[in-house]
């Protein structure tokens, strides 16, 4: 469940310095998340595939993981046809929908497919450390960053710890259901689950203060920026820039 | 309760992520280094809550718990569900890095709310104030679910009735995260009353 299947591979994104690919998958996302326009939309969406592709990342992951994030998307496509005001194309009963929620619903749909398929195909490329470490060096905070990298150190024996508690329970004939008596074990659960983090922090925190830490984190390895990697970052953000730039051409008409 | 990636326009997404900075900003200043190592494994712990589902009725709610994390943590709530919304960002591509500033900003800000309103009434008292507790966790799902309905209604006209069904689903949710929030409070002050005390040793 909390492992990063897209961080292994061999492929040059997989290589490529993790400062630049999150710089490229914020850029993108807040270049965007303005478009208007459909065709400019599908441009953006074929600008994303560019990543994912050079990633050869495992499809059956790739198609699952967004069958998962599509279900927000399918939500709104439940309300949005019917609820934007415009032209009826189709009726179902008391329900209008019109061209411009199909339109509406369309463009979300393409905008946030885009914006996920660019952040798998750049952000999660890399570990959660390198990311992490990538934040620090462009500017976020020491401490958030300490934050990060220390969370997701110890998420995986938090999770274990959960996992075996449920297992426990399991054992003694748990079985979830809606009454009192589950509701109060999942409580139990989750208080000792909070218990324990709180007394392993205490245990860290000592071994940590024991070995001098203050404040600073050393890596096991440096920041490699090949001279590819800028130019390729440009490129991206400069092709984002464009989708962009035609977007508001199209929406305004062309400048004098 | 995650706001996909491309749904709002930029003024809501730069709101949320001008608010959001603020909020961390001051979270952080709450934590000292020593206590670094607690927080980010608080956060672990709630990442984990939400992996929790609970039956009710036919389906199944995951923890949030978020009412919970402002009574321990207070302003330190902030960065503690920021790291953890990034995480999911990164991990599952549950909302984004962009929209992550709204998403923060609706999952935080009733934690802080909540750590106003009740940590008085549920810490330094000899016996947990049930009451409290319930309306704690209920407060915290009610607030977050109104921000998230509020962002989404704010994209457009269009997305007004997704909002309010999205509100009216959490009407559950609430039910039992202010049940959960009871009980954990109960069992934490019988086994680690400390934890809840947290937010006072910081300022102290």
């Amino acid at each position: 469940m909390l492992d990063e299947p897209f961080s292994e591979g061999t492929s040059y994104l997989h290589r490529a310095d993790p400062r630049a690919k999150v710089v490229s998958a914020f850029a993108f996302a807040m270049l965007v998340a303005p478009v208007r326009s459909l065709p400019m939309a599908l441009c953006a969406f074929a600008l994303a595939l560019v990543p994912v592709v050079a990633a050869q990342l495992p499809l059956p992951r790739l198609v699952r993981r967004l069958v998962v994030i599509n279900l927000f998307i399918l939500f709104l496509w439940l309300f949005l046809p019917f609820a934007t005001p415009g032209e009826t194309v189709w009726s179902l009963g008391p329900l209008h929908a019109t061209a411009e929620g199909l339109r509406e619903a369309a463009l979300v749909t393409l905008k946030s497919n885009a914006i996920v398929l660019a952040l798998i195909g750049l952000a999660a490329t890399s570990g959660i450390t390198e990311t992490g470490h990538a934040l620090a060096a462009i500017g976020a905070p020491r401490k958030l960053s300490l934050l990060l990298l220390f969370t997701w150190r110890y998420l995986h024996v938090i999770e274990q710890e959960y996992r075996r508690l449920l297992t426990a329970a399991r054992v003694r004939g748990f079985v979830a259901r809606t009454d009192k008596r589950t509701y109060a074990t999942y409580a139990n659960l989750a208080g000792m689950v909070l218990v324990r983090s709180w007394d392993r922090a205490q245990r860290v925190q000592q071994a940590m203060r024991l070995r001098g830490f203050a404040g600073t984190f050393h890596r096991l390895y440096d920041f490699s920026t090949a001279p590819g990697d800028r130019m390729w970052a440009c490129a991206f953000i400069a092709f984002t820039i464009a989708v962009l730039v035609t977007d508001i051409i199209l929406r305004h008409g062309t400048p004098a | 309760m995650h706001i996909s990636e491309g749904v709002l326009p930029a003024s809501v997404l730069l709101g949320g992520a001008a608010l959001t900075a603020a909020g961390t900003a001051l979270g952080l200043r709450r934590i000292d280094w020593d206590r670094v190592m607690t927080v980010a494994l608080l956060a672990a712990a709630f990442f984990v809550a939400s992996l929790i589902h609970v039956p009710v009725g036919p389906v199944s709610a995951h923890l949030v718990l978020n009412g919970l994390i402002g009574v321990i943590l207070g302003w330190a709530a902030f960065p503690a569900i920021l790291v953890a919304l990034l995480l999911q960002a990164l991990l599952f591509q549950f909302g984004g890095l962009l929209v992550l500033g709204v998403n923060t900003f609706n999952m935080a800000l009733p934690p802080v709310i909540c750590h106003y309103l009740f940590r008085k009434a549920l810490t330094g008292t000899s016996t947990p104030r049930t009451g409290a507790a319930f309306a704690c966790g209920f407060l915290s799902v009610l607030l977050s679910a109104s921000l998230t309905a509020l962002s989404l209604g704010l994209a457009g006209e269009g997305f007004i009735p997704a909002a309010q069904s999205l509100l009216i689903a959490h009407l559950p949710v609430m039910v039992v995260e202010g049940c959960i929030t009871a009980l954990v409070i109960g069992f934490l002050y019988k086994v680690r009353p400390e934890v809840l005390d947290f937010s006072a040793q910081a300022t102290r």
